[in-house]
């Protein structure tokens, strides 16, 4: 493998692959809904229905984060993600290079 | 006290190194309606504001700071592949010698950005009218911005920016409403 291709492989692996971007993507809907809801019960906090439909998906949304761990790292710092050895936290991709 | 999410909130690609637009783009990232003005504009009015609005102050000033990184993100991908020849040639050779390709949070003017583009007056209903006003304005850029750019994965990531502004200004508008009801029924007791 030449130099360039060295480079390229490099940079596909740093960009994660096929299937971290699909499970990524799940986690980005799920947590899209859960900002719409979170924004709209600040200014709504007694609609009963918004309120369910926002703990229904904070509890899906923990169970999909952790499965999403398992297999790619933590995804967020300071404790509220577990790491495997060595520490995951500092490998990419990061959310740029995706 | 925040913590970080590794991921962005919404995808970004781009389909072509695009250094010319990525200098556009610089409005939202350092200019005055950017998204570095949103979230410390909303972060710094929490403490002068009724209890009533500091939950959505605090909301969408951490969501700005997820639309500056996904702008960050944006401009990145749009310079990393362009050659000193192509930033001198779109009008950023005075950014590529200074910062090389380093991000800076400058307008599309190469304007650095400065406390005075964001307001704290202390009157709730005088800052909350600020905060829905920039969102409208930010609102606009990212029109224009949709506007110059024919790159249809570009625009996705900037389509739906521009649909969080709408929505952030709605909840301002309620909270506006919030905060009025309030004092009316304070003024009854």
């Amino acid at each position: 493998m030449d130099q360039a291709n060295a480079e390229n492989a490099r940079e596909e692996r740093a960009a994660g692959d096929d299937a971290y971007r699909r499970e990524l993507l799940e986690i980005q809907k799920i947590d899209f809904a859960l900002v719409e809801l979170n924004l709209y019960l600040d200014t709504h906090p007694g609609d009963m229905q918004a309120l369910q439909q926002f703990n229904q998906l904070a509890q899906r949304r923990k169970q999909m984060a952790h499965e999403f761990e398992l297999k790619y790292g933590p995804m967020t710092n300071f404790g509220n993600s577990f790491s495997r050895f060595p520490w995951q936290w500092i490998e990419t991709p990061w959310p740029w290079q995706v | 006290m925040w913590i970080y999410e590794k991921k962005l909130q919404y995808p970004v690609k781009v389909s072509k190194c695009d250094p010319r637009m990525a200098k556009f783009l610089m409005e939202q990232y350092g200019g005055a309606d950017g998204e570095l003005s949103a979230a410390l504009r909303y972060l710094n009015q929490r403490y002068s504001i009724p209890s009533k609005a500091i939950g959505i102050l605090t909301d969408i000033g951490t969501e700005e700071f997820a639309h500056l990184e996904m702008i960050a993100t944006m401009i990145y991908k749009l310079t990393k592949d362009a050659d000193v020849e192509q930033f001198i040639q779109c009008g950023l050779g005075s950014h590529y010698a200074a910062h090389d390709r380093a991000l800076q949070y400058k307008d599309s003017n190469g304007v650095p950005w400065t406390a005075a583009y964001i307001q704290a007056k202390g009157d709730p209903l005088a800052d909350l009218y600020e905060d829905i006003a920039a969102e409208e304005k930010a609102r606009a850029t990212y029109q224009w911005l949709i506007d110059m750019t024919d790159d249809v994965d570009l625009q996705d990531g900037l389509k739906f920016l521009r649909e969080r502004e709408i929505v952030h200004a709605m909840r301002f508008r309620e909270a506006v409403e919030i905060i009025k009801a309030d004092r009316e029924q304070k003024k009854f007791f």
